[in-house]
């Protein structure tokens, strides 16, 4: 077998223009899955929980609207998905069905009111998102950011409206009401007027509730320039976010983009290179010669599935250490990348295998390996949310047949200690080569020219 | 008594081998020898059944029923498209299937092989830069390695001109001559006649003719008197037609 491995090295070796096509495509085709991931999703869908009671209404300087209202505006950015419950809306957002879930809380609306009052209280909404990658984290966030800067530009400017009467009552004077009393506010100008008369006509000593009244003024203007300061606070970010998360740990952005980049790399290489190396061994009219008792099928098959790995570890390997001069990468995990990239170039050598085999063309196998790939990697970066919960299980199932997506997520273990667990992907692998290898040995007993 | 029988020992004995592709049958009891150092020619219309027949005994495809027997040693297989790896050498081809055959010294058979092939000095060239008469002669010296008692050789000569054709069966010849027993499938009657000492004529899947040229002469002119002084290859038409085909 070592002697057919060598073989296959040598006329690697003597394809300069295969070999280079090789490397360079996988590395366009990861730049243009990069761009294309960073895109927009469109309209995500997002569970929304209202527990604010139904007669309630908001009433931010005089202007009234009620929750049905506050619904209406959310719905306008995303495609709201109504909930009776949170573990209802936990459960849609787990399962992908939605991008995220958004819960108002049912004293959203008397804290909203406070907004205006002298005694705010900050409003809260609770997030729950799902954010099993960190591009869909972002986008979640981006969301999430979009849909609340609009609800507090809202609440903003109304509560903006009511600092400016309360500085009209400290610069004129008036009634204010506070705690169900009423209270007779003097104003600057009053006591500018007062301490004017006060100073012309009147001997020192005398007049003391003249200069009373000056005294209570500015005690009040102290209290309520005390009051300006959370009102400040409020109309900076009105309503506050108490985000939930409820996967495991995300990894960084960074370590998620060379992680695709790396699975990329290793699909085409490995994919390309075994389909392409197995169809060959027929085209070259080799087979016949190899399985009349030199080589068994199965010799044969494990041995064009250990080059893909060979070939696919070293190409990878070569492009994490190019990407170490831009990005920092954890060298310490080296043997968790290993594991990684080893399974992964298993499970595309033997999806390699069975494509070869079943084409048996050279040609043949190379454009269905493209045909099959390519698609499978863009579905792969689909986030659940991001379309409906229908077509979405169907992405998921279609994925979960190629070994890029466990591929994909092992990397992204291997790399990133905040990453997701390493095991279920490689059980996954594990599974997948086994199939893989299966059919391709079933594709290989009509492999035979005769 | 199977026909071919002779007293000379038997390299080869078939017995009803039959295969079928679906319906079809592409073989349908075949049965025949050959003796050691016999050069015996496969013809037939195409789709008779001749690259079955040689892939069945050259073990490459298993037969529905039926069996072989190869008195002593192995089956040499030359296919009919050269079987070779095009971006590897001359050398490194014989090496890597001499290696496969597992040979203690394959640069020994290798340089054997380089000999009797006549490429000696051309064992450093990629063997897609050599005529498909050279090819055909590394596709050949492959089937050799195995120093086997029986040599396939399908449709050898095709693609060859007149001075490579020559020179591959001076080749054939010599290994007949050292007592290796070849049998051929080809569609070029004249070659049959010339290099065949005896012919086995499948059409269908079925044997028609088991002898030697002469004999199936003389078969053919029992129903046309005139066969005497025409070229072979009208006479095997001739034949066919007289069979229904």
């Amino acid at each position: 077998m070592r002697w057919l491995l060598l073989k296959d090295i040598q006329v690697l070796r003597r394809s300069p223009m295969q070999a280079t096509l090789l490397i360079l495509y996988p590395i366009v085709i990861a730049l243009l899955v990069g761009f294309a991931i960073s895109r927009d999703a469109g309209l995500p869908r997002v569970a929304f929980l209202n527990e604010v009671p139904k007669d309630t209404r908001v009433d931010l300087g005089g202007e009234k609207f009620d929750s049905l209202d506050a619904r209406a505006r959310l719905c306008k950015r995303v495609e709201c998905v109504d909930v009776s419950s949170r573990e209802e809306a936990i459960a849609k957002v787990k399962s992908g069905d939605v991008l995220g879930a958004l819960i108002l809380p049912s004293d959203l609306a008397q804290r909203v009111n406070s907004l205006a009052s002298l005694n705010p209280t900050r409003p809260q909404v609770e997030v729950i998102v799902n954010q099993e990658d960190p591009v869909k984290a972002r986008l979640v966030n981006d969301r999430i950011s979009t849909l609340l800067s609009e609800a507090n530009l809202v609440i903003a400017r109304r509560v903006a409206k009511n600092g400016g009467e309360y500085l009209t009552l400290i610069r004129d004077g008036g009634e204010l009401s506070f705690l169900g009393q009423s209270f007779n506010v003097l104003g600057l100008k009053s006591s500018a007027t007062i301490l004017e008369s006060v100073r012309k006509s009147v001997p020192a000593g005398a007049q003391r509730g003249a200069i009373d009244q000056v005294i209570q003024f500015a005690r009040l203007a102290t209290e309520n320039l005390d009051l300006a300061s959370p009102l400040l606070e409020t109309i900076a970010q009105p309503i506050e976010v108490k985000k939930q998360v409820v996967n495991e740990a995300t990894p960084t952005l960074d370590s998620f983009a060379i992680a695709v980049t790396a699975t990329v790399t290793l699909m085409f290489v490995t994919l390309l290179l075994v389909a392409g190396s197995l169809a060959l061994e027929r085209e070259e009219n080799a087979f016949g010669r190899l399985t009349r008792g030199l080589v068994s099928r199965s010799a044969l098959l494990i041995e064009k599935i250990g080059l893909g790995i060979v070939v696919g570890f070293a190409v990878t390997l070569l492009m994490l250490a190019g990407l170490q001069l831009f990005v920092s990468l954890e060298w310490s995990r080296f043997l968790l990348w290993m594991v990684a990239i080893v399974f992964g170039a298993a499970g595309f050598a033997a999806a390699g295998a069975a494509l070869g085999a079943a084409t048996r063309e050279v040609r043949a196998a190379s454009l269905l390996a493209f045909m099959v790939a390519l698609p499978v990697v863009f579905l792969s970066l689909i986030p659940s949310g991001a379309v409906g919960p229908g077509l979405y299980h169907v992405i998921e199932f279609v994925t979960a047949l190629f070994p890029f997506k466990p591929t994909l997520r092992a990397i992204t273990a291997a790399l990133d200690s905040s990453g997701p667990s390493l095991v279920g992907p490689l059980l996954h692998l594990l599974a997948l080569i086994t199939a893989y290898a299966l059919l391709a040995r079933l594709a290989l007993r009509r492999f035979s020219v005769v | 008594m199977l026909e071919g029988t002779s007293t000379t020992q038997n390299a080869l004995v078939v017995h009803g081998l039959v295969k079928h592709y679906g319906d079809v049958a592409a073989l349908d009891g075949m049965s025949f020898r050959a003796e050691a150092g016999e050069l015996l020619a496969v013809i037939g219309p195409n789709g008779g059944g001749k690259s079955t027949l040689l892939s069945i005994l050259a073990g490459v495809i298993r037969p529905d029923e039926g069996e072989f027997e190869v008195h002593s040693g192995e089956v040499g297989w030359v296919p009919q498209h050269a079987a070779l790896y095009r971006r590897l050498t001359v050398e490194e081809n014989l090496r890597l299937f001499a290696r496969l055959e597992g040979h203690g010294n394959p640069e020994a058979v290798v340089s054997r092989m380089l000999d009797l092939a006549g490429l000696r000095e051309r064992r450093g060239e990629m063997v897609l830069k050599l005529s498909g008469g050279n090819q055909q002669r590394i596709n050949i010296a492959i089937g050799l390695l195995a120093e086997p008692a029986v040599l396939l050789l399908d449709e050898p000569s095709v693609g060859l001109d007149p001075r490579q054709r020559a020179r591959l069966w001076e080749f054939v010849l010599k290994l007949a001559g050292e007592g290796t027993t070849v049998i051929f499938a080809t569609h070029d009657i004249q070659e049959a006649e010339q290099y065949g000492r005896r012919m086995l004529v499948i059409a269908d899947g079925q044997k028609l003719f088991n002898g030697t040229p002469e004999e199936l002469r003389q078969s053919v002119a029992t129903q046309a008197p005139d066969v005497a002084g025409r070229d072979f290859e009208s006479v095997f038409v001739d034949y066919l037609a007289m069979r229904g085909y």
